[in-house]
This record gives structure tokens, sequence and C-alpha cells, in this order.
């Protein structure tokens, strides 16, 4: 008896063990000659966001290439490290560490996710190295300090527009909000919602919560099936987001799920498949925008990436890259405080994602586009203005 | 009322997986005193061979017949991943204390995870979304809503009970495997194979994972390489809730579990899931460390 209860103490104990344990991160940076200006990025590259990280690092990718192809910057040419977080917690910190302590890089690109960028901020911060979010929205990102910008908008204007969207386009009073407590993204959209759909008189008839990385979803949609609303919220990621709604059909839910940028992955149809049909989300840009800076981008990352469309995630890592290279341009040098000072002066600087402008706490303000879910495509639905 | 049925429709699919994973737990600890943490990565390896029997072997998808035979294949390649783990990690250590076999247990467990996230020789790490096996559609009862997957995985769970419950206490390798947990050593004396009963054991236990593999990626079509742990330890605490080494306490366990979680989310505690979920494991270790329906043990000091 007593014996039994010790082996299954140890077997749980185990149990934590193994929970607990990790693995080894994987490098894949390159060192190289003095005369180059070494910049890094952290990404994704693999694991539950690789979609994200993937785009976003092919997007900063093909920027250097070109930059690099047009003599480079300063007469040097870019030395461009990256390194992968494996979608991770707690691995951003460490790699971002390396590139600044181990690889002198003058300035950090990176991420997508408002978690991970989060995570690197006051490690950038404190090393007085400049570090570029093409796309984490969550405003805490860029609060951190003023070495942190972002090229693109954030939450609180997101959120504003959704409220709007949900009101006007799909004439819903009441809705159910399901967010993700472990990602400061999904709280955030999910707050800022919730204020302007309060205040434009709505109602919020259900809010569920879950955790990063859950499976099922059935318990949270059968209460929000329950409050009988117009349409959900779900502010989250994609991998999520695509089990969501297909649960959510399963379950005989027919109204509209409509969420953020965080849905921006062709793995969401993947995982959601036809459950997804008029969905809608809010995103950054359009591949079928007519602009010719929008056009000649999708067709040079096409030819470089087998006819691949970029999303926005590939559009603001490019955005993100020439940003840097245009500053260290005007700043005449890498000296980082030289640098932060021509980043913050960055003043409607044409991008592939509009005008980029970075206002007093160095986030870009810009317009979001709403895309819907049709015949598995993403399809052009509008685009709101600040 | 009827959200209350739907949540209990809920809990029930969900506890029906936990218990088929529990199922491979317990027979392996019912007859070797050791607990395999290799069986959840068993599991993991058993859904994505029903992804690449879709996916790359082409097998027809929406199925029942493809559906069941790339079911039949992840049993069969899992029960021989099983054998070959017992072979190569713990035959090697029969005899030896159980806490040496349980550190190996991770060990394989490990291996197998970071084996899987390799891209060349694995599945790479990034998710991928499970295909449908079986012919998909939803049924109404009134306002509550049953999908054809959870009625399979009901329907799996309940057929691969049966059988199991059959081959361990109607069958001459049942009998013998009922011998190996009483007693190794007396067990071998009346000319019982032992080492064939284990491997027999392991690839019983596998080929449960695999299919517990496959119902879950059903429900929950996005797989990846560490996409056992969660569901395993879990299944563990279902094992050790109805009881280790008992058979129906698996299934019972695993149902309770799954109820108390879905409930657990139903009343607004969605973020103390897995809290509750492991609560009941030291709960369980402190009340009543026998289980549900397992009977205390008593052993000679």
């Amino acid at each position: 008896m007593k014996s039994l209860k010790r082996n299954l103490f140890f077997t749980a104990l185990a149990a934590v063990a193994l929970a607990l344990a990790g693995c080894k991160p994987s490098s894949e940076s390159k060192t190289g000659a003095a005369d180059t200006i070494k910049v890094g990025e952290f990404a994704s590259l693999t694991g539950k966001e690789a979609a994200f990280g993937q785009s976003s690092h092919k997007g900063t990718l093909l920027a250097v290439e070109e930059i690099n192809a047009a003599g480079g910057v300063l007469g040097k040419k870019i030395e461009f490290i990256y390194e992968d977080n494996r979608s991770t917690p707690g691995e951003s910190a460490t790699v971002v560490k390396k590139l600044i302590t181990r690889d002198h890089v003058v300035a950090v690109l990176g991420e997508v996710a408002s978690g991970r960028s989060l995570e690197a901020a006051p490690i950038c911060q404190a090393n007085k190295i400049p570090q570029i979010s093409p796309s984490s929205t969550n405003p805490k990102v860029t609060e951190t300090g003023d070495y942190i910008f972002r090229v693109c908008f954030i939450d609180p204007f997101q959120g504003t527009v959704m409220a709007k969207f949900a009101k006007s386009r799909l004439n819903a009073k009441n809705v159910a909000v399901l967010s993700d407590v472990a990602a400061p993204y999904s709280l955030g959209l999910a707050q800022y919602f919730k204020e302007t759909f309060l205040a434009d008189g709505g109602t919020v008839v259900s809010e569920q919560k879950f955790s990063s990385g859950d499976k099922d979803f059935k318990a949270q949609l059968t209460a929000i099936k329950a409050a009988n609303p117009d349409a959900i919220f779900v502010p989250c990621y994609y991998t999520e987001a695509g089990l969501i709604v297909r649960q959510a059909r399963q379950l005989g839910i027919t109204v509209p799920l409509f969420g953020g940028d965080g849905w921006e992955a062709p793995e969401l149809i993947q995982i959601g498949g036809e459950a997804l049909e008029g969905c809608y989300y809010s995103t950054h840009y359009s591949p079928e925008d007519k602009s010719p800076a929008v056009q000649e981008f999708v067709s040079k990352f096409k030819a470089k990436n087998n006819g691949e469309i970029p999303d926005a995630m590939a559009a603001l890592g490019y955005d993100s890259a020439m940003v840097l290279a245009d500053a260290i341009k005007r700043a005449g040098t890498t000296d980082s405080v030289k640098l932060r000072d021509a980043i913050a002066a960055t003043k409607d600087y044409a991008g592939v994602t509009g005008k980029t402008s970075l206002d007093a706490n160095r986030n870009a303000t810009k317009p979001a586009v709403i895309l819907a879910i049709k015949d598995g495509k993403f399809k052009y639905v509008e685009t709101i203005s600040p | 009322m009827s959200e209350f049925l739907q949540q209990l429709i809920n809990g029930l699919s969900l506890g029906a997986i936990y218990a088929l994973i529990a199922l491979g737990y317990t027979m392996v600890y019912g007859v070797l005193r050791f607990i395999n943490f290799a069986h959840s990565d068993v599991f993991m390896v058993g859904a994505f061979v029903g992804y690449y029997a879709i996916e790359k072997w082409h097998l027809p998808a929406n199925s029942i017949g493809g559906g069941l035979l790339a079911l039949a294949m992840a049993m069969a390649i899992c029960a021989a991943l099983g054998v070959l783990i017992e072979r190569f990690a713990y035959r090697p250590l029969r005899g030896r204390s159980t806490l040496s076999v349980l550190i190996t247990a991770i060990g394989v467990s490990l291996l197998l995870q970071n084996v899987a996230q390799n891209r060349q020789i694995g599945f790479g790490p990034n998710p991928k979304a499970f295909p449908n096996l079986f012919p998909y559609s939803n049924f109404h009862l009134g306002a509550l809503t049953v999908s054809s997957n959870q009625v399979i995985v009901l329907i799996v769970t309940l057929v691969l009970l049966a059988a199991l419950y059959f081959i361990v206490n109607h069958t001459r390798t049942g009998t013998a495997m009922r011998a190996l947990s009483f007693n190794p050593t007396a067990a071998s004396l009346v000319g019982i194979n032992n080492d064939f009963i284990i491997s027999f054991t392991f690839a019983l236990g596998s080929s449960l994972a695999a299919a517990g593999g496959i119902l879950y990626a059903l429900n929950y079509p996005s797989i990846d390489p560490l996409m056992g742990t969660l569901p395993g330890l879990k299944a563990f605490v279902a094992a050790v809730l109805g009881g280790i080494g008992n058979l129906p306490g698996a299934a019972v366990g695993g149902v309770v579990l799954g109820l108390v979680e879905t409930l657990v989310v139903a009343c607004g505690g969605s973020t103390y899931r897995d809290a509750v979920a492991f609560g009941v494991l030291i709960l369980i270790l402190l009340v009543r460390p026998s289980g549900l329906l397992g009977k205390a043990e008593r052993e000679k000091v």
C-alpha cells in the first residue's frame, strides 16, 4: 500500500517533469565579415504560429536582398542574422539576447505575436538597440521604452474598426467574445472591441476564455450558443481560430464569427475548412489592392517564393526592413542613439502597407482592411481609415 | 437544460478519448507495474500515420472504408513501434528498479518528440491540418447537436474496450497476461513465455494509443509533434482516477475526467481547466490512491 502510494508519487513527479521538459533551441545564423551592417531578426519560424514567422521572414528577407542588390546602405551590405523562437514562451528573450550580445546587431526586427515582442522589448531597451516590430498590435509593445517601434496600427484602432464593422455591416446588437487568456494580443483586442461596442449601444451577451494550445472549445461555445448572439468575436491566432470556427459549426452555431489580424494565415483555411465561409477578419493590407506599390511587391514576392501570394505579415515584414534601411541612410551611421532618432523621425515613408509615419508613441497610423472568407479564399471587403 | 445536456455530450466525447489512451497506460501498468510515458507520443505517431495515410499514401478521405483502413494502419504501425520501444528501451532494464524504467520511459518520450519535430527524418515541427477520415455530418436532437465524429469516438472506444476485456479475460494470452501480472517468476515456471506476453501487451497498448490519436485528431483537427503531451498526462490522471491497472476503471476515469473538465469550463472556469484536472490527481492520491474502482493492494515488506 505504502509502496504503491510512493510509486504513484514518483510517477506524478515524473509527469510534471515531462510537462516542463523543453528541448534545445536551434540556431541557424551565420557569422561573416566585419564590413557589413548586421541586422537581427527573431521570428516564429516553427511551431504553433509558424505561418506568421515564415511569412514575415520571407517578406523581410526579400527586402534585405533588394537593399543589398541596390548596393546596400552607407556603402555596406546588410548582413541578415535570424533566429527561430519556435513559437514558444521564453525563447524570444534567449535568442534576442544572443543576437545583441554575441552577434552585435545594430537593430532587431520582430515579432508578429505581441506576447513575444513584449519578451524581447525590455532586452532591446536595456541594451539600447532599436527594435522594430513588423506586426505586433498590442499597445504595450512600444510602451516598453523609446527604442521600441512598430510599422503597423495598434489594437485600440483595430478593436474600434471591428466593433464598428460588427454594428454596421453585420447588424449585430448582441455579440459574444471568446478570447485567449495566455496571449496579450487576444486580451487587448477583446478589451478595445468591447469598449467601443458597448459605447455604441451594443451588448456583449457572453464572454468566454480559453488558453493558448487548447483544442477543445465546445464547452465555451455551448455556453455562447445558449446566449444566442448575433455574431461572435474571436480575437486569437489562426490555429485556435480554425478549430473554434469548426467546432462552432459542429454545435449548430450559424452566426458569423470574426477576428483580428491573428487570423491572417493560409493555415486558417486548412484547419477551419468550409466552416469558415461567411467569417470576417481585419488585417493590414490586401494583395488584391490595385496600387502599384502593392502589385509590384506581390509580383516580386511570388517570383521568389514559388507563386505564393504574400499576406499582411509578409508585407509588414518587408516594410519593417525597408523603414530600418531608410533610417540608417538618414542617420548616416549605425550608432544606436542616432539610429533610434532617425527611426523615430520616419515620416510618410511609402511602403507596401501604405504611408508609414511614426508618432510620438513610436506607433504607425495606417488604415485597416477587412477580408471575408468566401469559397475557401480571402476576399477584400472594405478599407477603414483611422 | 439543453445547454447542460449539450455540455454532457461534449464531456462524454472528450472523456471517451481520455479513456482510450488511459486503457493503454493501465494495461502496461497492470502487467509490468510501471507507467509507459512514451505512450502519449505513440498516440501522436498514430495521429500522424492517419494524416500520411490520407495526404501522402492517398487513401480515400471521407469514406468509411478509407477511414477504417487508416485506423487499422495506424494501429498496426504503432503496435510495431510499441514492440520496438519495449525491446530496445525497456527489456534491457527488466528486473531493475521501477524508477530507472520510468526515467527511461521519459527519455523515450523526449526522443520520439524530438525525432518527430525534425524536418528530415520526422514530421516537422509545424502543426498540420488533419483531414476528415470518415464522412461527416451533424445530428440534431431537438436543441442538441451531436457530430458523427463524436459518435465514432464513442463507438470505437466501446468496441475496443469490449475487445480488450475479452482478450484479457477469455483468451489464453489474456490468462497468461494476468498470470504474469500476478507473479512473473511463477508464470515462467509454468511455461509462459514472458518476453512474448510483454511484447504482446505493448503491441496492444500502443495500438490503443494509435486509435486514440486518430480519434483525437478527428475531433481536434490540428496535429503537431507535441500534441500528445497534454492528453497523455490527462489520460494518466484518468487511469489513476479509475484505479491504475484496472481496465473498466480506466474507462470510468476517462469519462469522469472529461465531464469534470467540460463542466469546469461550462461554469466559467476555463482558465482552471488543467489545474482542476491535475488537482483531481492530487486529490485521488491523497484520499484514495487505489482509485475509484481499484482494490487496495497489499505488499509484503
